[in-house]
């Protein structure tokens, strides 16, 4: 480990500097984040309500939120082709994208002549089976994780415990939210909703139970937290004889695998196993080492803020040094059900950078676990109901998610146009329609519980076609403003709540304009 | 050169003081304003909740309506943004559904002539003093789709320091959204309010006794949560600012 592990993954966002407040005692789940799973998690309002009243998380948020946009907004100011770096991205990934089925045959030629196996799944049960069959095969009853998104939304973990399997997170953050029973709330920072003191609590509680107890009388500086992390991994790393990672880029050309990083705890679990078995979706690919160049520039800046990330490791198979033995697992899991839509496949551009969660209002004060899924934010809200299909409320309430505001599409490093995705989403849900599951064609059918506002939509669009009919109701809405109630009763009270209704005015504008105009075309 | 207004289903409802506005404004700067009445809604509500082919007779509806003028101005960033950005999406997918001449014509149609107030003032009849007296301290929000989907950038500003009495107060994280959302504020109230009520908090301390946007839709929001919050502060559409002259002069 070298001397810059103790880094935190974003200046500032782990233990580092934020408020604390802590008002919960440690290593208990949130009230809204049942242990470990995402699964049969309440719909996106439910559960955002009960973040906003989370006065300690929501500062947390804020201060974290906060410190990673304004660096974000500093490091892309210093380059002056940073919009056409970004056209740039977004072309490579479409381009990538419209040819997948040439690139992955070419990747898995080019991993397989490199020494490696090239495994291929099509859902999450599939992936999983076939790495619990890779680390049994070892006979290892334990291995080391390099931080991954594409692990956590099969339920590796889950799936490798139900084997008699334990797998060590070894990500700093990603350590904390395990030793803590928790749930990631951050693609980038997955303990962001918690402060260095509940850190601390955490390490002094669990630690033990997990490997090396953390030192005694532990306090709650930064560099203690990362020192006992450090102790606790390094065991792990000395021992572990298995490595599972994800990637964040898939070299077709060569067969190269590539993982950035900025704790340099992933290196260590690339190179000091005996066995690699890398996860990754498969819109992970770039064609050639000259489009992965363009990645390389936009990730760090969008996701920590710095030019370059600390660490950048890539290895090609089993050529040179490392893991004798390699695999990947190719993994669909709804990515090409994803791409079969012409509107929502600019998701699969994502590079996960988390620049979209750190821009949004409403991610700032829902939190990460109100979106029930690895990927929170704006892109989550766009990325699981696709990947998952819309079957639960959970899924159809996450197009819904936004205010549309747009600040994830002016920050995202691929331009992906998430509010334009977001609608097509919100029609799916109301109007059903064409869609892709499991590679077949079929028509959704409009939501259920939507038929109650289906009903007023539709009097409301008829209303609003007829001009006429639109002037009588707005002449009894201001002949009646007298008696409006300040607060109003059932589906109202989510405005009046919390805010005043307007004043109705006297008379609406086209009446004003007939009278004083004379003109009543 | 002619010129319609629309309205807006919102202003024309509630806030017709700002269609007033609107007409003096324009007026004064020597253009003549008709008012079709035969307009409706944009049809952003339906198309934003999801309900693409509800809100197609209104793109026809507002293309047929203004079908006659050349320019087309309306006091809402995010109607002018609904016209510019969504119509021809909308007609881009009917064309898909293999049913979209008409709708196709009558987006880009829409879409070539309508400016936001302020984009009007300044890019088309490029003024920035239009003459306006108004002794308040004014803080002014940007709107969403004003700021990024139409890219208004300092045009609204501009026209604020040009008025005579204005004392222009900054807004800190004034390009934060405000939370309203069309049927976000409804459908996630919780976070809604909670964005609403820092803004509202923001807007109060910079002192200012107005708070002016492009947008009465999101004003509607931030007033009510400043009216409820019991903050002095009150809610003014831009165009009411720039069509005043309290008298002096």
């Amino acid at each position: 480990m070298s001397g810059r592990q103790d880094r935190q993954t974003t200046p500032d966002a782990t233990p580092g500097t934020k408020p604390d407040t802590m008002t919960r005692p440690p290593g208990e789940p949130r009230g809204h984040s049942p242990g470990g799973t995402y699964l049969g998690m309440p719909a996106f309002p439910q559960a955002a309500a009960l973040s906003t009243r989370d006065g300690r998380l929501r500062a947390n948020l804020r201060h974290a939120t906060h410190t990673i946009r304004a660096k974000r907004a500093q490091a892309v100011a210093e380059l002056d082709d940073w919009d056409r770096l970004r056209r740039a991205g977004a072309a490579v990934k479409d381009r990538t994208l419209r040819h997948l089925d040439h690139y992955l045959l070419q990747l898995e030629e080019s991993v397989t002549r490199a020494g490696g196996t090239v495994h291929w799944a099509a859902d999450a049960a599939e992936a999983n089976r076939i790495v619990t069959g890779l680390v049994r095969a070892t006979g290892e009853t334990e291995v080391v994780k390099v931080k991954s998104m594409a692990t956590q939304e099969i339920g590796l973990n889950e799936a490798l415990a139900g084997a008699g399997i334990r797998a060590y997170e070894t990500d700093l953050a990603e350590l904390i939210v395990q030793l803590g029973g928790d749930l990631p709330s951050h693609i980038l920072v997955p303990a962001i909703h918690r402060n260095r003191g509940e850190i601390r609590d955490i390490f002094r509680e669990h630690m033990a139970r997990w490997g090396r107890p953390a030192p005694e009388g532990l306090g709650d500086r930064p560099a203690d937290l990362a020192e006992a992390a450090r102790l606790h991994l390094r065991e792990k790393f000395l021992r572990a004889k298995v490595a599972v990672s994800g990637a964040n880029f898939m070299v077709a050309e060569s067969g190269t695998l590539v993982v950035v990083e900025s704790e340099g705890n992933g290196r260590m679990c690339l190179t000091l196993p005996e066995t690699l078995i890398s996860v990754v979706g498969i819109e992970k690919t770039v064609p050639s080492w000259r489009d992965l160049e363009v990645f390389l520039q936009l990730l760090p800046r969008s996701s920590t803020a710095e030019r370059m990330n600390p660490y950048t490791s890539m290895w090609t198979g089993t050529s040179g040094d490392g893991p004798r033995s390699f695999h990947l697992v190719l993994l669909d899991n709804g990515r090409t059900d994803t791409l079969a839509d012409q509107v929502g496949r600019q998701a699969l551009r994502c590079i996960r950078c988390s620049a979209c969660l750190n821009v949004c209002p409403v991610y700032e004060r829902a939190g990460g676990h109100a979106y029930g899924s690895p990927y929170p934010g704006p892109i989550g809200a766009i990325l699981t109901p696709q990947l998952r299909g819309m079957a639960s409320p959970l899924e159809e309430s996450l197009p819904y998610a936004s205010s549309l505001c747009g600040a994830c599409f002016e920050v995202c490093p691929v331009a992906i146009d998430i509010p334009e995705v977001l609608v097509h989403l919100r029609e799916r849900v109301v109007e059903g329609g064409p869609a892709t599951l499991r590679g077949t064609r079929t028509v959704i059918k409009p939501a259920r519980k939507h038929t109650a506002e289906r009903a007023v939509i539709r009097a409301t669009g008829w209303t609003l076609d007829h001009p006429g009919v639109l002037r009588h109701g707005q002449r009894l809405l201001s002949r009646t403003r007298r008696l409006h109630p300040r607060r109003l009763p059932g589906p109202g009270r989510a405005w009046t709540d919390t805010r005043e209704l307007p004043t109705v005015p006297a008379e609406p504008f086209r009446d004003w304009w007939a009278r004083a105009r004379g003109d009543t075309a | 050169m002619r010129v319609g207004l629309f309205v807006t289903c919102v202003n024309d409802t509630l806030y017709p003081r700002t269609g007033q506005a609107v007409v003096t404004l324009l007026e004064r700067l020597g253009v003549q304003v008709g008012f079709p009445m035969d307009q409706s809604c944009c049809g952003q509500p339906l198309f934003n909740t999801g309900y693409r082919h509800g809100t197609e007779p209104l793109v026809l509806r507002y293309a047929r309506a203004f079908r006659d003028y050349d320019h087309v101005v309306t006091p809402s960033g995010s109607c002018a943004a609904m016209v510019r950005e969504n119509y021809p999406r909308l007609a881009a997918k009917a064309a898909a559904e293999s049913r979209g001449e008409a709708l196709t014509e009558a987006a880009s149609d829409a879409a070539a002539k309508t400016y936001e107030l302020t984009e009007f003032l300044v890019d088309v009849l490029g003024v920035t003093d239009v003459g306006a007296y108004f002794p308040h301290t004014v803080t002014y929000h940007p709107t969403c789709h004003g700021l990024r989907s139409l890219g208004l950038g300092d045009r609204p500003r501009r026209l604020l320091e040009q008025v005579k009495g204005l004392e222009l107060r900054e807004l800190a994280g004034a390009e934060e959204c405000c939370g309203f959302g069309g049927t976000f504020a409804v459908k996630n109230p919780a976070v809604s309010s909670a964005m609403g009520r820092d803004k509202a908090h923001a807007i109060t301390a910079t002192g200012a006794h107005r708070v002016c946007t492009v947008d009465n839709s999101c004003l509607m929001h931030i007033g009510g949560i400043l009216s409820r919050e019991g903050s002095p502060v009150r809610p003014v559409h831009i165009a009411e600012i720039l069509a005043a002259t309290e008298g002096a002069r």
